[in-house]
């Protein structure tokens, strides 16, 4: 593993108009771990990722990607580093089919980008990876149907194979559970084991059972600042995580 | 088309082409040969527009600029063949306005295509009205009031076609309607062309997968310049004139109208767009001053009642059609039909006589509408159209009702069908 962190935040600042949303976030992910980010309801934490992933260019404060400054680039000039992220509510391409969305998702890593001479239908690699995705994601059987038509819970599944399709090694993924079922959770989770294998995972959740099950380290967002990261039973035994956070849901 | 048959698109191609080769042969009076090559020319040219509309999601108001820009280059350029400067046989001329077409295209989608969505619509508008204006200015390139004109009979000839005859035009231009339109279907399937589905569906992800959304519409934007630059080549051929009209907003509404009325959402729904608006115009305009009265009407209720165009009305019977349960949609159109006639009926007499009496010219108010004669200031042209409006109307709630019931009908066979 690389010593340097996959993931560095200084002073991370972002403001809306006058209301300071982010206000000097400091983080450290490190390379090839699942890191948590756990907060109350608008502390910030879809806007920090918005931020890492170039959605939106931080007011102040620096931003690396293994040692890279990415503040303020274009998204997809990040992505093509290596950083991928998916949607806290779904993002797909409604009107294709759940084979084309992931397909999608590979033209320009595997090297197709813009172009405009080679036939899709032709691109086996393409579609051997796009299958295999599937696969992995167990909608297979889904494959031909629109994704606009699919039931919640596979919607989430796609959202996450069009965020790991690409071979991104550092993944952000934004509550991937949220509004799921307990058995549906349960199956997300493995998913999601399965895909981060070997690859460094940031993940929004607001459910504890999640974040304690997958975590190997997690971090607090409270006002728009990490209040505080450790490992998941360092986080629960921090006084100051409790009074403001664990206390209100774990009590 | 249907997935997984590779070789129905060959078969189609095949069949087109035979069928574009014999037809001159079975229509070959000047006036036939004069609709078919407009339609060509409206062909490439919705074609080209669905690049933007349907493909990419980008609504053009200023389409014609390119149609019209590659139109008057490729004059000049025949012009220039027959002052004998350019050796290039004149049915090449289409590659000449289409570069023409890129080039605007490249130029101003550059500055249009940073945006989506209104944003870009207003753009294209500023462009065409800024191109329009332009034509009076730069009289030496548009012409003026005259417009340019040429002479196709000059240059180099190749495979034996004086480009005198109409038919040696009507060759060209299905070769290139066929070329053009191919063309712009593989680009349908290329990386970039699903890209530009993408960017339709979903600009912000598109950003995620490693794309940039703005470079994905600028190069559609730009061979869509082309490919309507390469109709506008084809008009100038056909016409031998062209005029600043050409550049002109009201091209630019055609192009959209021909688009939508075919429908956006299947690559060959524009065709059916244009085919349909070439005809009804070329053949209402022979008919009544009134013409484009009624073909506002129709897009009207084409954007009201079929929002995916003819091709999206004809592909919701796709299934119907496959399970064998069209005869229970039948008794309800029948019916659908009977109201049409009876509205249209009633309109045409209100408007034709409307018309009539709104001509400054007119000397009496009597008229002839299919052989029959009437005075259009007496009551009785008017009671006959009102009334049957007023049926009409009557007969279109029923027709809704009955039309709505037999659609729950065949949807209840059809997911009946899909449980089993
Ligand atoms: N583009 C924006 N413009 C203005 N305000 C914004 C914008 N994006 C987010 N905010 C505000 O920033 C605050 C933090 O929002 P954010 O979505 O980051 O919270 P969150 O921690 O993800 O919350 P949740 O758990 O509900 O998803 C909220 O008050 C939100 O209204
Ligand atoms: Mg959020």
């Amino acid at each position: 593993m690389n010593a340097s962190p996959a993931i560095r935040l200084q002073d991370v600042e972002k403001s809306f108009g006058s209301i300071r949303i982010i206000q000097g976030a400091n983080l450290e992910v490190r390379d090839g771990e699942r890191h948590a980010i756990i907060g109350p309801n608008g502390a910030g934490k879809s806007t920090l990722f918005n931020l890492i992933s170039g959605h939106l260019a931080p007011t102040s404060g620096r931003i690396e990607l293994r040692d890279r400054d990415i503040t303020g680039m274009a998204p997809y000039k990040i992505n093509r580093l290596g950083l991928s992220r998916s949607f806290q509510i779904t993002t797909l391409f409604h009107r294709m089919s759940v084979v084309e969305n992931i397909r999608c998702a590979l033209y320009y890593p595997m090297g197709y980008r813009y172009s405009f001479w080679r036939l899709c239908p032709r691109l086996k690699d393409v579609h051997e990876r796009a299958d295999e995705v599937l696969e992995r994601l167990e909608l297979t059987r889904r494959r031909d149907v629109m994704a606009g038509m699919l039931s919640y819970a596979e919607q989430r599944a796609l959202e996450i194979g069009l965020t790991v399709a690409g071979g991104a090694d550092v993944i952000l993924l934004d509550e991937p559970t949220a509004g799921m079922s307990h058995s549906e959770t349960a199956r997300a989770v493995e998913l999601i084991r399965m895909l981060s294998e070997n690859k460094t995972l940031v993940m929004v959740e607001h459910d504890m059972s999640v974040v304690f099950e997958l975590a190997d380290r997690v971090s607090v967002l409270l006002y728009g600042e990490v209040i505080a990261t450790g490992t998941p039973n360092e986080i629960k035994a921090n006084r100051r995580v409790q009074e403001a956070y664990l206390g209100v849901e774990v009590a | 088309m249907i997935p997984g048959n590779r070789f129905l698109p060959l078969m189609l191609v095949a069949a087109t082409i035979v069928i574009l080769a014999l037809l001159p042969h079975l229509f070959n009076s000047r006036y036939a040969l004069t609709l078919l090559n407009q339609l060509g020319i409206g062909i490439v040219f919705a074609l080209s527009y669905n690049m933007l509309l349907g493909q990419s999601g980008l609504l053009s108001f200023g389409h014609a600029v390119y149609f019209g820009l590659g139109g008057f280059t490729a004059l000049h350029a025949l012009n220039a063949i027959t002052d004998g400067d350019l050796p290039l046989p004149v049915p090449l001329l289409p590659i000449v306005g289409g570069l023409m077409g890129l080039a605007v295209g490249i130029i101003l989608g550059w500055v249009s295509t940073r945006r989506s969505g209104t944003i870009f619509a207003m753009i294209s508008l500023g462009f065409a009205e800024l191109v329009a204006a332009s034509s009076n200015i730069m009289r030496g390139y548009f012409g003026g009031e005259e417009g340019i004109s040429g002479d196709r009979m000059s240059g180099p000839v190749l495979f034996n076609l004086s480009m005198g005859p109409q038919r040696d035009v009507y060759y060209v231009i299905a070769a290139w309607m066929v070329i053009s339109a191919l063309l712009m279907y593989l680009i349908t399937q290329t990386p970039l062309g699903r890209m530009a589905n993408a960017v339709r569906d979903n600009p912000l992800r598109v950003a995620f997968v490693g794309y940039n959304p703005q470079t994905v519409r600028f190069l559609m934007f730009a061979i869509s310049g082309f490919f309507a630059g390469i109709a506008g080549s084809l008009f100038a051929i056909n016409f031998e004139i062209i005029t600043a009209q050409a550049v002109g907003i009201e091209y630019s509404a055609n192009v959209l109208m021909m688009a939508y009325i075919g429908g956006t959402g299947y690559f060959l729904g524009p065709v059916l767009g244009a085919i349909i608006y070439t005809a009804l115009s070329i053949v209402l305009s022979a008919y009544t001053e009134a013409w484009m009265f009624y073909l506002g009407v129709f897009f009207i209720i084409v954007v009201l009642y079929a929002p995916n165009g003819v091709s999206g009305v004809l592909a919701v019977h796709e299934p119907v059609l496959r399970a064998r349960l069209m005869h229970r949609l039948l008794p309800a159109y029948g019916l659908a039909l009977v109201t049409a006639a009876t509205l249209l009926a009633g309109a045409v007499v209100v408007i034709e006589s409307s018309y009539h009496l709104s001509q400054p010219g007119a000397l009496t108010a009597t008229m002839n509408l299919a052989g029959i004669e009437f005075d259009a200031d007496g009551w009785r042209p008017w009671a006959f159209g009102l009334g049957a409006l007023a049926l009409g109307a009557l007969l279109l709630r029923e027709t809704i009702h009955r039309v709505g019931h037999a659609w729950a009908d065949v949807r209840h066979h059809l997911t009946g069908d899909a449980a089993t």
